[in-house]
């Protein structure tokens, strides 16, 4: 059980893991492949990422996909109006092409001296063919650019953890080379705990009393978004900001807009729920 | 090492690869695993690429592990014999009396009852589960409160399909070929250059610089974005309803393709009359003549059904299937007005297209190029949908 010869993940001080994920980035990290995370909103994703870089003491490099996205960009971008525009005015050395190549969020992970961990979040964002255009830099763990005539290629791999909401189906060829992780929702037991990490000094009561409610709340399917992690943590810090005894939670949800974001979601809410005893 | 672990995930439909095989030996080799607990959670890891296959996986590792075949087997094996249907609709008086009495409870019990008497395969016959017959269990069967098990619905007498709700969750993009038809759709585009001109055109900077003897001269020009709006009108419910996950496929691809500068989409019911529904359910209901009036003829119409129905439903005032609707205008005209309002549609037809035969079907294909519901077909409609008019 000799387990220090790799980088060993095991959660962070404000982040609170099962022993599967660990295991799965542990392994990610080992074998240097993506680690793709795929779960319900508001489990915790993101966080992963940043919590990864905190607890091996990497840097954290994000790379925020957008509908717009495009795999270039990740890359790297040649800025030709800045070259032009030297050109025109002339007081660089614009034969030196490289300094119009500005290195996209991949790039820069590929370049650094350092092990970094790369983050590519809301992969599924993008356009149908963006995973795909990613495939072999992902798979070698560099690229060509053809302007100065140079191959990239990373010093260290980064550890990659790409999350994904599912909107859109990922390519066989893209999920064939990535580690795959499905964050289920926390048991109460698990969300316990969580909510102790962000709130040490929570009275017992309380936190039993919004657990309580929290989870009931999430029964109910007929919300468009079922409140999450980080909508009960949220409440929580409205609830111990604002002192309500805990008592009167069982009666009636108070601040409930901070659970329920969508308009339908809250007016349902209110309509249907609001005066009945929990 | 565990070769017929990888031969066992595969018969239970998990899609796992050679690549996603040799990871794990990579994984194995490097000794990154201990123990049976660990292997379980990076098998999975390695090997399954979506949670909605973590159910087969347990399965599957449950019956190589433990050499114990798990509970939900005996149904598996049941929807297996019952793959292609025999489609014979007959009906026997006895057996039809037995059980007309029962209710759904009892049939659920009385099928365990039987599933654990029975032991191979049965076709026909009145007692056993199986196909074509007339016990109430089985499908393409004929039994008044009958429960389907798998195949497709032969006589719709059936009390409650044991299988899943597929009309349901449209968006649940669990379907295999999602993205083979958002592949397809993907060619359903129109590039012009609108908006903010904040593309720099290096030709024509190069071009306009060289002209004013070197001196910089930018030129810009707009961006090319996809301008072709969707309208998918989609048949649901009766004669639809085998097609349900082939139509949930088109809708999930179409639903969550981010090019197109809009899309939208309303469900009918064999025909189309005064009005479309926004929901599968057909409540909330949007009167067909301000669609007509507030959609552009620039719309891509895409119509999905199978176009058959009762003749008298498209060219009979009132000829509506739900009597409640009352249509002043026959469906026939009503379709005749939508074509002639877009100006590219296309029919997709999920019908094998031995049935187009069909008297409303080649009166439906009259009004709309119609092209059956395959890859294949899809291409060639969406062909249809950008040529120039």
């Amino acid at each position: 059980m000799k387990k220090d010869s790799f980088n060993q993940f095991s959660g962070s001080e404000d982040y609170v893991t099962s022993e599967p994920l660990e295991n799965a980035v542990n392994v990610a990290i080992a074998l240097g492949r993506p680690l793709l995370v795929r779960g319900e909103a508001g489990t915790g994703k993101t966080l992963l990422a940043h919590s990864i870089a905190e607890g091996l003491e990497k840097k954290l490099i994000t790379w925020n996909v957008k509908s717009t996205t495009k795999a270039q960009e990740g890359l790297y971008v040649y800025d030709t109006v800045q070259r032009l525009n030297d050109s025109r005015f002339g007081d660089k050395d614009i034969a030196d092409i490289k300094q119009y190549i500005k290195l996209g969020k991949l790039g820069q992970a590929f370049t650094s001296p350092k092990l970094v961990v790369l983050l590519i979040d809301e992969v599924d964002k993008a356009d149908i063919e963006f995973p795909n255009d990613l495939l072999n830099e992902l798979d070698e763990m560099s690229f060509y650019i053809p302007e100065t005539n140079e191959t990239i290629s990373a010093i260290h791999r980064p550890i990659t953890i790409i999350t994904s909401n599912a909107e859109k189906e990922l390519p066989d060829a893209f999920l064939r080379r990535c580690i795959f992780h499905y964050i289920e929702f926390p048991t109460p037991e698990l969300m316990e705990e969580i909510v102790r990490v962000h709130f040490p000094d929570i009275k017992d009561s309380l936190l039993s009393e919004a657990l309580k409610a929290f989870y009931s709340l999430r029964k109910i399917d007929d919300f468009r978004k079922k409140p999450s992690t980080s909508e009960l943590i949220d409440w929580i810090r409205a609830l111990i900001a604002d002192g309500i005894p805990h008592d009167q939670l069982a009666k009636k949800i108070p601040f409930v807009g901070t659970l329920l974001k969508k308009e339908t979601d809250y007016d349902y809410f209110v309509n249907n729920f609001a005066n009945r005893r929990w | 090492m565990f070769t017929d672990f990888f031969y066992i995930l595969r018969q239970n439909k998990v899609p796992v690869s050679i690549v996603e095989w040799m990871t794990l030996m990579e994984a194995l080799a490097k000794g990154h695993i201990h123990n049976l607990d660990e292997f379980y959670f990076l098998a999975r890891a390695i090997l399954v690429k979506s949670e909605a296959y973590y159910d087969q996986y347990d399965v599957a590792f449950q019956q190589y592990f433990q050499g114990v075949e798990a509970p939900e087997e005996i149904a598996q094996e049941v929807l297996e014999w019952l793959k292609d249907p025999l489609n014979r609709l007959f009906q026997s008086e006895e057996e039809q009396a037995l059980f007309e009495s029962m209710d759904f409870d009892k049939l659920i019990a009385e099928l365990e009852k039987r599933l654990r008497e029975q032991t191979e395969q049965h076709d026909g016959g009145g007692h056993w589960i199986g196909r074509g017959g007339t016990s109430p269990f089985g499908h393409s069967g004929y039994h008044p409160r009958g429960i389907r098990i798998g195949g497709q619905p032969g006589g719709r007498h059936a009390v409650q399909i044991a299988q899943e709700r597929r009309f349901k969750n449209y968006r649940s993009d669990l379907t295999l070929d999602v993205r083979q038809v958002g592949m397809a759709l993907k060619k359903l585009r129109q590039l012009r250059r609108t908006g903010l001109e904040d593309e720099l055109d290096l030709e024509g900077t190069i071009k306009a610089t060289a002209k004013n003897a070197g001196d910089l001269d930018f030129i810009w020009q707009r961006s090319r974005k996809n301008t072709v709006k969707l309208l998918l009108l989609m048949d649901v419910g009766g004669s639809m309803e085998p097609f349900a996950q082939l139509c949930s496929r088109l809708f999930s691809a179409a639903h969550s393709s981010t090019h197109f500068k809009d899309f939208q989409y309303y469900y009918f019911h064999n025909c189309i009359y005064d009005y479309l529904y926004r929901d599968i359910e057909r409540e909330d209901a949007v009167s067909t003549l301000h669609l007509l009036h507030t959609l552009e003829p620039d719309y891509k119409l895409l119509l999905v059904g199978d176009a058959r129905m009762g003749p008298w439903e498209l060219t009979e005032r009132y000829g509506a299937i739900n009597y409640y609707e009352r249509n002043e205008i026959p469906g026939i005209l009503w379709l005749k007005r939508i074509a002639d309002h877009f100006s590219h549609c296309v029919w997709l037809n999920p019908d094998d297209q031995r049935f187009w035969v069909h008297a409303t079907v080649q009166m439906i294909g009259k009004l709309f190029p119609m092209y059956p519901l395959t890859l294949e077909g899809l291409e060639r409609a969406v062909g249809k949908l950008v040529v120039k008019r």
